[in-house]
């Protein structure tokens, strides 16, 4: 979920987590690594095939 | 002596006929170009002071060159650099030298052909969401699965040296394709590149972060420095970034390159800044990865609904070449890839030489 930054988020145990960045992408998944920020974690899977690299930030 | 943060880098050692040709041709003192009469040659030669002029390379040598091969790479990049930051002892005018510009025009053309030859034809919409699909596991062509899983330290400083030829000038290449989009791409694309060059803050320039990271991992972190050591692969990958961004007739590839990076950044980066912490890297290169796992989140968002969402309503005909610049650049990473897992594989350097172990050369 996309939102205008800069947020304050509070989280489920009190604790405030900011960003300032001009948009934020908050994790709706549950599955981040970096929670409550979006890290890709809810993208589809899938079997390894001929897949393309990804490698550059 | 060995240059100083801040300076030009050095002129790389040539790689062959073609980038001796222009290696030369810029090593040689800067001598007024005539812009009149114009050259009419289609390939004007290298002027050169003194009683031998330089030979150019003939359009035909420039056409039987092999496309990816470190020579016509290097000869390309170090045209591209004129744009950038130039190099030591190089006029800075010799960017729009008419002469210089006629051989980059054919080395260009070799290389997009060879791209159109070699890329699969598939639409944009259907290549992004192709991009947007992670393997369950590691397929074995994946350069950051391989460096979580069992990349050591001397790998991770391979890799950080190489991307350091485009990690020093991070988004650099895409800044020039601004002028050329108009609306929704325009807004989206100058709201990324914000983000990149550090929203205001110069210590958060991603440049900058990845030039903490080279510190991290005992790399000199002078722009440019790196240029020798890098194989044929690793200089394609940013030619085509500066082909793409400085021709306005590829925009729509520029754009398709852009949502690439962007849209394959967030997962890899996450591997790499845990590869990075696995090793003992540093605070600095835990940190650029770090870094890229949050905010390519929010690009890869921005440049689809955005920039090239918004190019594409702008634009439609510009379709096949978005899908173009997704399957270019599809193509040479992997091709780096290959380069690379093979190398590490077999216990041997990625690099042209090695790197000093003590991270100085």
């Amino acid at each position: 979920m996309l939102v205008e930054g800069p947020v304050e988020v509070v989280c489920d145990d009190g604790s405030v987590a900011v960003s300032d960045r001009f948009v934020v992408a908050l994790c709706t998944c549950r599955r981040s690594h970096c929670y409550p920020w979006c890290d890709t974690s809810h993208r589809r899977r899938a079997r390894p095939t001929p897949a393309p690299e990804e490698d550059a930030p | 002596m060995p240059p100083r943060p801040g300076d030009r880098p050095r002129l790389p050692r040539p790689q062959g006929k073609l980038s001796t040709a222009v290696l030369s041709a810029l090593s040689s003192p800067s001598t007024p170009t005539p812009l009149s009469p114009f050259p009419h040659s289609p390939l004007p030669s290298l002027r050169t002071p003194g009683p031998d002029p330089l030979l150019a390379p003939t359009g035909a040598e420039i056409q039987q060159a092999d496309p990816y091969g470190a020579d016509l790479q290097l000869a390309l990049y170090v045209l591209y650099e004129l744009h950038y930051q130039g190099f030591d002892g190089v006029d800075d005018d010799r960017e729009w030298d008419p002469a210089l510009l006629a051989v980059r025009r054919a080395l260009e053309e070799v290389f997009l052909r060879a791209l159109r030859a070699d890329v699969p034809s598939v639409g944009a919409a259907e290549a992004l969401d192709g991009l947007l699909v992670e393997p369950v596991a590691d397929d074995g062509t994946s350069v950051s699965h391989h460096l979580l899983r069992a990349g050591r330290l001397w790998q991770l400083r391979e890799y950080a040296a190489l991307r350091s030829l485009y990690h020093l000038k991070e988004a650099d290449p895409h800044a020039w394709v601004i002028p050329r989009l108009r609306g929704r791409a325009k807004a989206g694309m100058v709201a990324v590149e914000f983000d990149e060059f550090g929203a205001g803050r110069a210590e958060d320039i991603h440049a900058q972060l990845f030039a903490d990271l080279m510190a991290d991992l005992g790399l000199e972190t002078a722009y440019g420095h790196y240029l020798d050591l890098a194989p044929a692969e690793a200089l394609a990958t940013v030619t085509l970034m500066s082909l793409f961004g400085l021709h306005r007739s590829l925009r729509g590839a520029l754009v398709g390159h852009f949502a690439t990076v962007e849209v394959t950044s967030s997962p890899a980066a996450r591997r790499l800044a845990d590869a990075m912490r696995r090793t003992g890297a540093g605070p600095a290169a835990e940190r650029f990865y770090d870094e890229h796992v949050e905010a390519d989140a929010v690009h890869e968002q921005v440049v689809r609904r955005e920039v090239v969402d918004g190019l594409l309503t702008d634009e439609p005909g510009l379709e096949p070449d978005v899908a173009f610049g997704i399957a270019a650049t599809v193509h040479l990473e992997d091709r780096l890839a290959a380069h690379l897992l093979d190398a590490w594989r077999h216990d041997r350097t990625a690099l042209r030489t090695p790197l000093a172990v003590t991270g100085e050369r």
